[in-house]
């Protein structure tokens, strides 16, 4: 049962061939057997979770059922879940129990989900590995000596070892389709705006996106017709109608124009990742799309500029830990400045704490029109870039990381090195663009991805593109060893 | 751009983070070469490029001025560290 998709399992509870509570029973026990291994989950919530299979399972009986109504997911644990901790993978919220549900968190309950817990991630999301989770890195379910990749590296290690048939993630410069490139899953960024950021721990508020992290494209079109929409609550929400994502799936792609970035396929991509990429665009052109090569000559500077943009609303963003409203306090502080300094000093971790001082330093007066301002006007360069190739393709189509998983451990002792990992997701950021990551192969036994971006709200036509690529082929099915 | 050992004294109290005097030089080192990467943006020219804050370029909403929450100071402050009648307690600030 736990090798099914969210469809399939779907399908499964409408049947009646098995009821909610039976599946979230054989989740949970999954997750208690196996995850020792993953350190996917900082949270599971069990009893949560029986009584809202339950419930499902009485809707269901009742004739109220809708599609997602009593099927498991797991969320990335920056998303505020009422009552449950909610950490954001930081010793400064290992106390804090949210006393409200995020947008998102409150809309799958409200659509009759089931919540398995919370999924490990990088603190804050801050991080291209998991390794700087307060609670230990994830660990990847394909070689559990390497990384599952971040910062949602719980939830792509969670969905890769089959401990939950989905799982939600947040993406500020790559953190869904980086860990699902890493991990073999399918995972989509929606555009800056479809899904609302209310009660997702924010990180870089201009670049933060929530989305769905799953086995397969059709199984993120279902969860993002849950999690996609207006939200007063967000002041940056977008109010453009939502779509049915799951209604364009069996379109033929015939006829689509498909661009890849020659600055993508460069130097800094691994050849065989190359490879499974090329190949990749062949089963596409084989479906009748067609390929030509386009120029995102900006793409090296989405480094430099999200690595100001970030840290300094980070800054911002994380000057709200102080203390004195909620999270970690230090004991016994002398004054109001020992109070802040302390806290701050022992409920950060290494790289929030960089993170931080970078962004700090590029706010300072002096160098804000050097730093911040520079980047601000580098980002609009990179949209332009993006804006420019759409007018003549439909979607763009590259790797989504360089390199397959590294070690635990290779990276973390240098941070740029670590950064340059994020050299082809970043800029979808930067421009607000939604993005997905689809397995396309594996080298040397781990997955790589396969990345295709979107023009602004173009989340069906990506999901359409992706689902017909695992129609004809099957990445997305395959597991590691013994799951 | 390098840092020395009083920019990231002076950045960490801006910052409100207390580091260690063992750790200044790994942080020297770390920040130094972040800078050191993100001065590459020097060599763009970006001479009358408006900066980009939103990537649709979308205006604050605005809404009615009129009340829509209920207080929820109760709820709210149940997760504080220190509170009393309402109100947030600190160290004490003036003598």
């Amino acid at each position: 049962m736990h090798t099914k998709s969210l469809t399939e399992l779907a399908a499964d509870l409408a049947s009646g061939a098995v009821s909610s509570t039976e599946l979230t029973q054989a989740y949970l026990d999954r997750i208690a057997a196996l995850d020792s291994q993953y350190n996917s989950f900082i949270t599971t919530t069990p009893e949560i979770a029986l009584a809202q299979a339950k419930a499902a399972d009485e809707a269901r009986a009742a004739g109220q059922a809708g599609t997602y109504t009593g099927l498991p997911i797991a969320h990335k644990d920056l998303f505020c879940t009422e009552g449950v901790r909610t950490s954001c993978g930081s010793k400064m919220l290992d106390n804090f129990e949210s006393p409200y549900d995020a947008t998102v968190v409150a809309k799958f309950k409200a659509a009759g989900a089931v919540m398995l817990g919370k999924t490990n991630m990088d603190e804050f999301a801050m991080g291209s590995s998991n390794e700087s989770s307060f609670y230990g890195a994830s660990r990847n379910p394909w070689d559990t000596n390497r990384v599952p990749g971040g910062s949602s590296g719980g939830s792509a290690a969670a969905v890769a070892a089959r401990l939950t048939p989905a799982a939600t993630g947040s993406d500020t410069g790559g953190s869904i389709r980086q860990p699902a490139a890493l991990c073999g899953i399918t995972g989509i960024k929606p555009t800056y705006g479809r899904v609302s950021r209310y009660g997702m721990v924010a990180y870089a508020s201009s670049l933060d996106q929530g989305g769905p992290m799953a086995q397969s494209a059709e199984d993120c079109a279902l969860m993002l017709n849950v999690m996609a929409g207006f939200d007063k609550m967000d002041s940056t929400s977008s109010q453009r109608d939502v779509e049915d994502y799951s209604a364009k799936l069996n379109d033929s792609i015939s006829g689509l124009r498909i661009g890849v970035p020659k600055e993508y396929m460069s130097d800094d991509l691994d050849p065989l990742i190359a490879e499974r990429v090329q190949a990749g665009i062949k089963e596409l052109e084989k479906l009748g799309a067609t390929v030509k090569e386009i120029s995102l000559p900006r793409t090296r500077m989405s480094i430099p500029a999200y690595y100001i943009i970030a840290p300094a609303e980070a800054s911002s963003n994380l000057s709200r830990f102080d203390g004195v409203r909620y999270g970690h306090r230090c004991e016994n502080p002398k004054d109001l400045m020992d109070l802040y300094t302390r806290t701050r000093k022992e409920g950060f971790g290494a790289e929030v704490k960089r993170r931080i001082m970078v962004g700090t330093y590029a706010l300072c007066a002096g160098y804000y029109d050097a730093y911040y301002n520079k980047a601000q006007q580098i980002r609009r360069l990179i949209q332009q870039d993006f804006l420019a190739a759409f007018n003549e393709v439909d979607l763009i189509l590259g790797p989504t990381t360089p390199h397959p998983a590294f070690k635990i451990g290779e990276k973390n002792n240098d941070p740029v090195s670590m950064y340059m990992e994020d050299i082809f997701t970043l800029s979808l950021n930067l421009a607000g663009l939604p993005g997905m990551s689809v397995p396309c192969g594996t080298v040397e036994g781990l997955p790589v991805g396969m990345q295709l971006i979107g023009n602004y709200f173009d989340e069906a036509r990506l999901l359409n593109v992706a689902h017909q690529f695992q129609q004809v082929t099957d990445w997305h099915k395959q597991t590691p060893a013994g799951i | 751009m390098s840092l020395d050992q009083s920019d990231v004294e002076r950045i960490a109290y801006l910052a409100r983070l207390a580091i260690d005097e063992q750790d200044i030089p790994q942080y020297t080192e770390n920040l130094s070469s972040i800078l050191q990467l993100v001065d590459e943006m020097q060599a763009i020219d970006t001479t009358g490029v408006e900066p980009l804050a939103h990537p649709l370029d979308g205006e604050q909403r605005l809404r009615v001025d009129e009340v829509s929450e209920m207080n929820q100071r109760e709820q709210l402050q149940s997760v504080a560290p220190a509170t009393e009648e309402g109100l947030f307690l600190v160290p004490k600030v003036i003598e």
